[in-house]
């Protein structure tokens, strides 16, 4: 990783965009602000229609704002058409130009910039190798496979050296294995070329793996901004733990809130430890979450009482579903071995027992 | 039998087919062997010749509105084409509005008004024009050409631009250019084959008129129709399966460069 600066590229300050008018409004993005900062691969993650897609054409200048501002390196964007922002854009359906070679494609940006042929050329030729390209630079873009359109689409976008470079669910169209490799890819290209990424996925698998930040969004709002860790382990909200993997959530009592712990008593009686949400308003019951291979199933006295519901086998691992005696519903992830079972049966009585930190109090 | 029903192979349907197509090409067919009639009728067979064929190219009347015909055609193909292109482009690339709908319908409105209609209002209108102006040029002519183009040139560009896709004008844009670069480097090179196949549909639209242009014409502006038309009146001879057969020579390879143009993709 190259060292981040605390500069910040984009700021987008209060932004809201609403689609629609009278009746029928639609507030896509409701009062955003977030900064991502320089050098950083930022992704904005949500379901359809939580508004990442639109915040990204605001970045980008295909829309403008209906309020707020959008700072880049502290300079409002918000009112300037595309052509006039020095931020490029990777589309889904990659966009490329059917009637241009692969290198006439790469070359248009820097050409629409008015830079001198030799240096377009040279600057081509830098990009080709970088997406390692070269040997198709004189074919139409529908002479060249899927994962190849998608390399030309991030050499055409990273040839005039954006400020930024904003990436539309690139990876979607792309089979399995060719979007691990591009993942791999766009780390690489980000860290060589330092430039500021913004990726927009929905895909939670992808975002843990690839970012730096993720900014976690619905409804039009961010919910929670963080590392992957942080957003993985410690969600603030049920619906950042219930989008982010799988996870437990269980009521409990909250008592003794202070420097970022408290301790919540289960249902079962059980009090355990936790780490609080951000923003935690002190309040007798809470959500208390917990990932499923953060606890661990006993046949002796646990945390936690119930019965084994169902086994599902997943090769890696196998989830135990377990029906609580509280009534609420506990899934374990246990690792596999080759030489037995689970060593659980349908049905059987168990304890689960819920380890010293893995427990985290949303805020809502 | 029900196990050996097939929608394609109706009993009857070839023979219904045969009929249509028979009918529909039978009378060309007869019309071009006799421009090879070696006697001067239309109906008995005198043996091979080609002089029909040059007795039309003799004759001066043919020739001048032969010409008359390509320039009004391809004067108001062009200027169809233009208009078009812009009204295709002001109808595709906005959102949809109130109103769109009636636009549409005003631009293809010389396809739903019947041809006698147009004609007689031209007319009227023209020579009006012509008292006030004192003009009586082939511009009336190029005029409503153009306009009654202006549907069939439309439709093919209309129907290039809503396949686009609209990212790419957006990428170019994202990429530094400005509106007008856009349209220069992406769009237009993009709609090019729309706008050839348009082209060519209203020359043949243009070149095939005859009501409206009987109408508008003033003396001695005969275009190819509207003099074959005369001559028909005065007695036939095989000249006019001549002239018809290299007319419908030309239209058919107009038509064919027209159905590969507009078939060619990207």
């Amino acid at each position: 990783m190259p060292d981040k600066p605390d500069r910040n590229a984009i700021e987008v300050v209060n932004v809201s965009k609403i689609f629609g008018s009278g009746e029928g409004q639609v507030a896509a993005l409701d009062k955003v602000s977030v900064s991502i900062r320089e050098n950083e691969f930022f992704t904005l993650l949500g379901p359809s229609g939580c508004g990442k897609t639109t915040l990204l054409r605001l970045i980008a200048g295909f829309d403008f704002p209906t309020a707020g501002e959008i700072l880049l390196y502290g300079q409002d964007i918000a009112p300037l058409p595309p052509f006039k922002r020095p931020v490029n854009t990777v589309f889904q359906s990659y966009a490329l130009f059917p009637h241009m070679t692969v290198a006439d494609n790469i070359g248009f940006g820097l050409e629409m910039l008015g830079k001198p042929r030799a240096e377009i050329k040279a600057r081509v030729a830098e990009m080709l190798k970088l997406v390692k390209m070269e040997a198709l630079a004189g074919r139409r873009t529908g002479q060249i496979s899927g994962g190849q359109q998608q390399r030309v689409a991030l050499a055409r976008a990273l040839a005039p050296q954006p400020k930024v470079l904003l990436l539309d669910e690139p990876l979607s169209a792309l089979d399995y294995k060719l979007r691990k490799e591009m993942q791999i890819e766009l780390k690489r290209l980000q860290h060589e070329t330092g430039i500021t990424f913004i990726f927009v996925t929905h895909d939670q698998e992808e975002a843990l793996t690839m970012s730096d930040r993720i900014a976690v969004m619905s409804s039009g709002k961010i919910l929670q901004v963080g590392s992957p860790w942080d957003i993985y382990d410690k969600p603030a909200e049920r619906f950042v733990a219930d989008f982010i993997g799988e996870t437990n959530f269980l009521t409990a009592a909250i008592s003794g809130v202070g420097s970022g712990k408290a301790r919540a008593t289960l249902k079962s009686g059980t009090t355990i430890e936790a780490t609080v949400a951000e923003g935690f308003q002190p309040k007798d019951n809470a959500t208390v979450v917990v990932r499923p291979e953060h606890a661990k199933l006993t046949k002796d006295k646990g945390d936690l009482s119930g019965t084994v519901e169902n086994i599902v086998y997943f090769g890696t691992d196998t989830h135990i579903h377990v029906h609580l005696d509280s009534g609420e519903a506990f899934t374990v992830r246990q690792q596999n071995t080759r030489s037995a079972g689970c060593g659980f049966e349908r049905g059987d009585k168990v304890g689960i027992i819920v380890g010293n930190d893995a427990a985290q109090v949303l805020r809502d | 039998m029900a196990s050996n029903f097939s929608i394609k192979h109706q009993p009857g349907f070839t023979a219904i087919a045969a009929t249509c197509f028979i009918v529909l090409y039978l009378p060309i067919f007869v019309l071009v062997v006799y421009a090879f009639n070696a006697a001067s009728s239309t109906s008995e067979w005198g043996g091979f010749s080609l002089k029909w064929f040059q007795s039309a190219y003799q004759n001066t009347q043919v020739i001048d509105a032969t010409l008359r015909s390509f320039q009004i055609g391809a004067i108001a193909a062009v200027l169809s084409t233009i208009f078009a292109t812009m009204a295709a482009l002001a109808t595709t690339r906005t959102a949809s509005y109130p109103g769109l709908t009636f636009k549409y319908a005003a631009i293809n409105q010389p396809l739903m008004v019947p041809e006698i209609v147009t004609g007689v209002a031209l007319l009227i209108f023209f020579s009006r024009i012509k008292i006030f102006t004192g003009y009586s040029g082939i511009g009336y002519l190029v005029a409503a050409h153009t306009a009654f183009c202006i549907p069939f040139a439309y439709l093919p560009i209309r129907a290039r631009l809503e396949n686009m896709d609209l990212t790419l004008e957006r990428a170019a844009a994202d990429l530094y250019a400005t509106p007008w670069k856009t349209f220069r480097r992406i769009t237009l090179p993009l709609l090019w084959p729309g706008i050839l196949a348009g082209l060519m549909l209203a020359f043949v639209i243009s070149l095939d008129d005859v009501v409206i242009t009987e109408f508008v014409k003033s003396g001695g502006q005969d275009t190819l129709p509207t003099y074959m038309l005369g001559q028909i009146r005065r007695g036939i001879t095989p000249e006019i399966n001549a002239i018809s057969t290299a007319f419908l020579l030309l239209s058919v390879a107009i038509v064919t460069l027209f159905f590969f143009v507009s078939r060619k993709r990207d």
